[in-house]
């Protein structure tokens, strides 16, 4: 077991065992767990089987008994934001998941209608289509229904061009991902946000003094205030559930099991058999997001499996935990502090004696 | 463009909107072409959720933060300043310098409290100590800064025990350089694009304009005769602070743009052009009464300035996903980048 001497990489820059950035493999003992501490467990979120019903957020809400959501999005009189079917808006103190809903279009090229197809022939000889009787137009109608040329012209979602289009939904539910290298567990002056013996990152309510340094030093925006009660609040990956053996609340109700919850090495190899499924399916846009332990905050206890890149999600795409550079920011600080005095030094010896 | 590279992939595009925003055409800033002419470059897209940000604005409140940002800052030079004055027998400057430090860093642990959401909890602070929370290190330094500087500015104003005095003078002086610079570590470690990007440059920016302030409030208060060395410090503190701000503003990346615009670019010319006045009328007025008080207000205002200049840049840059996604992106391509012309 490594003695756990207070953070001293962030003063003097050196950091070996990768305490403050880079891959970890055994984050709790490095947090001061013995051994014999249970695995790292996290979410593998598949967005692919997303079907957007919110059951998660539901479940979430009522097991931890949440308050009303406080999204500070604009959203009109009866709660509505606008943002497809998204009326949650993001992650806050009071909404733990948050399922984000992306429709998308993409224009394809199918093939010419060949000449002599019913929707053809009445665009090709518009005026004489025009002339035709009453009996030839409605059966050029009727045959064109199935034509996707001339459905363009009454479905809003075809192109004008000739081209057609395809829609997609993306749905994806959103949490906190729980990193490696967690920004708001480093940043936390009072030692109210702790890693658990499961390897997560929780708020303890009693300790926090609602600093809000936490807030902007999460890459991924998740943690944030509750206004009325002056906290900080985010997903504990429902830590009392854990410790009596019950699955997160969410990965419970999710009825597609898009989210799955598990050890972490687990979900790591679930996720890379789906992914190498869905490329020789020909899903070529599938990616993992957060898997990698060599990303900016050493990998993700909870990681994605997404349709499209992250900042579609409202995901960064190349997120770094911010105290990777404190050892750089504490050197210029000093540097600054000595000018200080430097200045201030060479300002008194460089005066007159007073009279 | 950048297609593949900044766009969704696969051609996708959101349904219900503009594909993704296309960032206005910016003006490259300090290129110093000849001629006066000036690149304009053509901005990469970018994708976003609804245009939703993507990491949290602070919290904290202003006035709150960027007048504990310059109390701080003016209190910490001050200590430094005043202890230096006593111990080469200035009694008027230390006498200033100690009210400014003691004033300072007392209104400053007002300013701390109150900006908590559980203010009757600031007791916590002091449960554990880590060095990886610039606030934690922050405590552990500003406690015994202010508990220093606020005595010696109380016994210095009731005339007791001359020697704790001293004392205490000169442990605000030790702690008076790490409570003028530790402020810009405390804003640059985190998420924020435009603070963390110039983590290097803020203390620089802070510490300057901390000798700014200080060096003027001292210049302004002290007895014309013992001033000049407060004089000295605020008039090297000013061209640090605009040298280094300058740094901050005219970098190539587009995590600058929020120091130009909006109320934060006001907030800057505001400070910039109060602080070269109060420069210019220090070096050349800042031997007479009227115009030490003078300059040494107009330095102080534009150190405030600067600070709220720095802290509104930064809200800006946290609420547009903009400043997130687009460093980030470069970020991703340069690396690419690096890669292949390893391999290669």
């Amino acid at each position: 077991m490594t003695s756990i001497s207070s953070a001293s990489p962030a003063f003097t820059g050196r950091d070996p065992d990768n305490r403050l950035f880079g891959p970890l493999p055994d984050v709790q003992g490095e947090a001061g767990y013995d051994d014999d501490h249970p695995a790292r467990v996290g979410f593998f979120t598949d967005t692919s089987v997303c079907i957007g019903c919110k059951a998660c957020e539901v479940a979430c809400k009522e097991w931890n008994l949440l308050p009303m959501d406080d999204s500070h999005g604009a959203r009109d009189v009866i709660g509505l934001s606008g943002m497809s079917y998204d009326n949650t808006g993001q992650l806050g103190a009071n909404s733990w998941r948050h399922v984000a809903f992306i429709e998308q279009s993409r224009t394809v090229d199918l093939p010419m209608p060949a000449v002599g197809l019913p929707g053809a022939t009445r665009q090709d000889s518009g005026p004489s289509a025009a002339n035709a009787t009453g009996d030839s137009l409605a059966h050029a109608q009727q045959s064109s229904v199935l034509n996707a040329e001339a459905l363009s012209e009454f479905d809003p979602q075809t192109g004008q061009t000739g081209a057609d289009k395809q829609i997609r939904w993306l749905m994806s539910s959103d949490v906190c991902k729980h990193c490696t290298h967690a920004g708001c567990l480093d940043v936390c002056p009072t030692g109210a946000l702790f890693r658990t013996e499961f390897g997560t990152v929780v708020v303890q309510g009693d300790i926090c003094n609602g600093c809000g340094y936490c807030v902007p030093s999460c890459p991924y925006g998740v943690i944030n205030q509750r206004k009325d009660d002056g906290r900080v609040f985010k997903c504990t990956l429902c830590y009392d559930r854990l410790t009596d053996g019950l699955q997160p609340a969410c990965a419970t109700a999710c009825p597609t099991q898009s989210i799955q919850f598990g050890n972490l090495d687990e979900l790591q190899a679930r996720a890379d058999a789906r992914l190498a499924t869905l490329k020789e399916q020909g899903v070529e846009t599938a990616r993992l997001y957060g898997r990698d332990e060599n990303d900016g905050v050493g990998g993700n206890g909870a990681f994605f499996l997404l349709l499209d890149e992250p900042e579609v999600y409202g995901l960064p795409p190349d997120p770094i935990v911010t105290t990777r550079d404190l050892p750089a920011m504490w050197r210029a600080a000093a540097a600054g502090a000595a000018m200080i005095v430097g200045v201030a030094l060479s300002a008194v010896l460089g005066s007159r004696r007073p009279r | 463009m950048t297609e593949g590279v900044a766009t969704p992939g696969a051609g996708w595009r959101r349904a219900d909107g503009p594909p993704s925003q296309r960032r206005q055409k910016r003006r490259r800033r300090g290129g110093g072409r000849p001629g006066g002419e000036v690149a304009m470059v053509e901005e990469a897209e970018f994708t976003s959720y609804y245009g939703r940000p993507i990491i949290k604005p602070p919290v904290w409140k202003t006035p709150d933060v960027p007048l504990y940002l310059f109390l701080g800052g003016a209190a910490g030079s001050s200590a430094v300043l005043g202890a230096i004055a006593d111990l080469s027998g200035r009694p008027g400057l230390t006498r200033a310098a100690r009210y400014v430090a003691g004033g300072g860093s007392i209104a400053s642990v007002g300013f701390l409290i109150h900006d908590l959401g559980r203010p009757e909890r600031f007791l916590h602070m002091l449960r554990v100590i880590k060095v990886t929370s610039p606030l934690s290190v922050g405590t552990y330094i500003l406690s015994p800064f202010s508990a220093a500087a606020g005595a010696t500015a109380a016994v210095e104003l009731l005339g007791w025990f001359p020697r704790l005095k001293r004392f205490g003078g000169i442990v605000s002086g030790l702690f008076g350089g790490p409570m003028a610079t530790y402020t810009a570590v405390l804003l640059a470690n985190t998420a924020v694009p435009s603070w963390h990007a110039f983590h290097t440059r803020l203390p620089f920016v802070f510490g300057g304009s901390a000798m700014a302030a200080g060096g003027g409030l001292c210049m302004a208060l002290a007895p014309l005769a013992e001033s000049e060395p407060a004089r000295k410090m605020a008039i090297i503190g000013a061209g640090i602070e605009l040298a280094a701000v300058r740094g901050v503003e005219n970098d190539e990346s587009v995590v600058s743009e929020p120091y130009h615009i909006g109320r934060a670019g006001t907030f800057m010319r505001a400070a910039k052009a109060c602080t070269a006045t109060g420069l210019g009328l220090a070096v050349l007025g800042g031997r007479t009464r009227v115009g030490a008080v003078a300059s040494g207000v107009l330095l102080a205002a534009g150190s405030l300035l600067t600070r709220f200049g720095v802290f509104d840049a930064g809200m800006a840059s946290a609420r547009d996903p903009k400043y997130t996604v687009v460093p980030q992106r470069e970020r991703m391509a340069a690396r690419e980048a690096g890669v292949h012309s390893v391999t290669r």
